[in-house]
């Protein structure tokens, strides 16, 4: 009665399980409002610091920079996003029902990866670019030195900072097939993006990871004003790609081995 | 016609053997019962055949296919193992959409199955507000979306009221009487006396019976007669006379073994005994496979029982 099903088909089938679900639009509704939200906040508190800082400060000043720093949160609504893709079915049984109606696991698998690469991509460079207009407005309004699109590093910092959230995106499809439980996911995400950085300096032997980091090394793409760490932050952005992959890479193999 | 075959199907966990060298198959348009008490590996069996779980050995085949082969799976099995397996804040017509479109379904297909099962009035609520029995509606049309040759129920009835049950039976009749192959795991025997043609009967994952429903109740029905005369004691020497085993009954009836009604009747005759009751004792299916399975129950409770377990 039907042809071979194509992975049009199976993709398919994942976009109406993804926009089916009131939550996905909540989460992506708070991720644009936590987003501006905390780069009117940031903005603001660039504003009140300029006056006080010093020459030095003042000619690293990256304005740029300064209106994308919301990433840190947004990372992790992102990620929440693809982690519950993957978990939220294992979480209600769905799995089993999955495979029985698609039994080509990495099939599967490709589909949701698909799914959430492509909102990631696309919530990330709308939320980026629409922070960076609202930082660089606050700055002008406030005359201090601002940045344009029409500045191509500012540009590279914007589409760079879309794509780190699309990385993230990935990244967190695979934790979730690894970890199988939203919980476990959410916390070894956290670990990752908010509790290694600040300890970075306890393992110097790690530095070499760290350059492609998320919040570390991988966030540099989002700076204007070179960092000496990170001459080439499109390399870390890339390093930080390759990590996500390899992340995947494990969760398609345990995601074909297992038992559901 | 499409079958399932299972063949020397093993699954190991750890040190336990959980499927045990089962081979069964279940054949086009019958109900086949597949029986075993809690634990005794039916859930296991269902999932490799659907390919959820590797085997340890053994294969498991639709039509001669692994289910991980089929081209359209929806279209060749239609499986339905818990209820509880849906999103509950998704609407009932988008659980099936998703499904149908990964098997490139047609969308009419929704309407038509969410129809079979009475669902259509309910079809734009989230599923987490569905009593259990409209769950199992909603399993059994996600099931049927492909329109498929074989269908898998796991436990079907479970914690239905009599009303859903009722429905689940004469669903899996109709079901069988399209031609199409229908495997029902319970671990209640009076359930299956009721909708099954045929019976696989498992304990510790092993084989213990594969027979037809009736065949299955002449082998282990234990063929006594129940017989009420005027003058029982002096029936009782004829019959024991005539080399029948008798044994005393409740409330001065006899037991008789060892000979059929129809005899009975004709010795009663022929000694001008007049019977008022003559029944012979069919063993209820649960006695039955409470006997058979006695061995194999995973885990005793410490205080015997008789008769219906839950």
């Amino acid at each position: 009665m039907s042809t071979h099903p194509a992975f049009a088909d199976t993709l398919r089938g994942e976009w109406i399980k993804f926009r089916s679900l009131r939550s996905t639009w909540l989460t992506l509704g708070g991720l644009v409002v936590i987003g501006l939200g905390i780069t009117v906040l940031s903005a603001d508190a660039s504003v009140a610091s300029y006056p006080t800082a010093t020459v030095e400060e003042r000619q690293d000043w990256d304005p740029t920079n300064r209106s994308l720093l919301m990433y840190m949160v947004a990372q992790l609504v992102i990620g929440v996003l693809g982690i519950l893709v993957v978990t939220s079915e294992y979480a209600t049984g769905l799995m089993q029902t999955s495979l029985s109606a698609t039994p080509r696991r990495h099939r599967l698998l490709g589909a949701k990866v698909a799914v959430v690469t492509a909102v990631a991509v696309v919530s990330g460079q709308v939320l980026m670019l629409t922070s960076f207009l609202i930082g660089q407005a606050r700055f002008v309004a406030s005359g201090l030195p601002y940045a344009t699109l029409d500045d191509p590093r500012a540009l590279s910092a914007v589409v760079g900072g879309g794509l780190y959230l699309a990385v993230i995106g990935l990244l967190t499809v695979g934790l979730g097939t690894i970890m199988r439980a939203t919980a476990g996911a959410l916390a070894t995400l956290v670990g990752i993006v908010l509790l290694v950085p600040p300890l970075a300096d306890l393992f110097p032997w790690l530095d070499g990871l760290f350059a492609f980091w998320p919040t570390l090394g991988g966030a540099a793409v989002m700076e204007t004003v070179v960092n000496p760490d990170h001459p080439h932050p499109w390399l870390n952005l890339a390093g930080m790609g390759a990590g996500a992959l390899a992340v995947l890479a494990v969760a398609f193999v345990l995601f074909e081995r297992r038992d559901v | 016609m499409t079958n399932i075959d299972v063949r020397g199907l093993t699954k190991r966990y750890g040190p336990r053997t959980v499927v045990d060298d089962l081979s069964f198959t279940v054949p086009a348009g019958r109900v086949t019962g597949f029986l075993g008490p809690n634990g005794a590996g039916k859930s296991t069996t269902m999932r490799m055949i659907l390919g959820l779980a590797a085997p340890d050995g053994g294969s498991a085949t639709i039509g001669g296919r692994r289910y991980r082969d089929l081209p359209v799976p929806l279209t060749e099995v239609g499986a339905l193992l818990d209820a509880g397996a849906v999103h509950a804040a998704r609407t009932a017509r988008n659980h099936l959409l998703a499904l149908a479109a990964s098997n490139g379904l047609p969308r009419r297909r929704v309407d038509e199955v969410l129809a079979r099962v009475g669902l259509e009035s309910v079809a734009g609520e989230h599923a987490g507000s569905f009593s259990l029995g409209m769950r199992q509606r909603l399993g059994i049309a996600a099931a049927l979306l492909g329109d498929p040759r074989v269908l898998i129920f796991d436990e079907p009835v479970n914690g239905l009221d009599p009303e859903g049950i009722r429905w689940i039976r004469a669903f899996m009749r109709s079901l069988a009487g399209e031609g199409r192959a229908v495997l029902v795991s319970s671990h209640l025997m009076s359930e299956m006396a009721q909708t099954a043609d045929h019976l696989v009967v498992i304990g510790r994952g092993r084989l213990i019976a594969d027979t037809g429903m009736s065949e299955f109740m002449q082998t282990n029905g234990d063929g006594t007669v129940l017989v009420r005369a005027d003058d029982a004691d002096t029936f009782a020497l004829h019959l024991s006379a005539a080399g029948a085993t008798v044994r005393e009954g409740p409330e001065s009836s006899l037991v008789v073994s060892d000979m059929t009604g129809a005899q009975i009747g004709k010795l009663a005759a022929f000694h001008g005994v007049a019977l008022s009751e003559l029944v012979p004792q069919r063993a209820s299916l649960e006695d039955v496979f409470m006997e058979l399975t006695s061995d194999s129950v995973e885990y005793h409770g410490a205080v015997e029982y008789h008769g219906a377990a839950a």
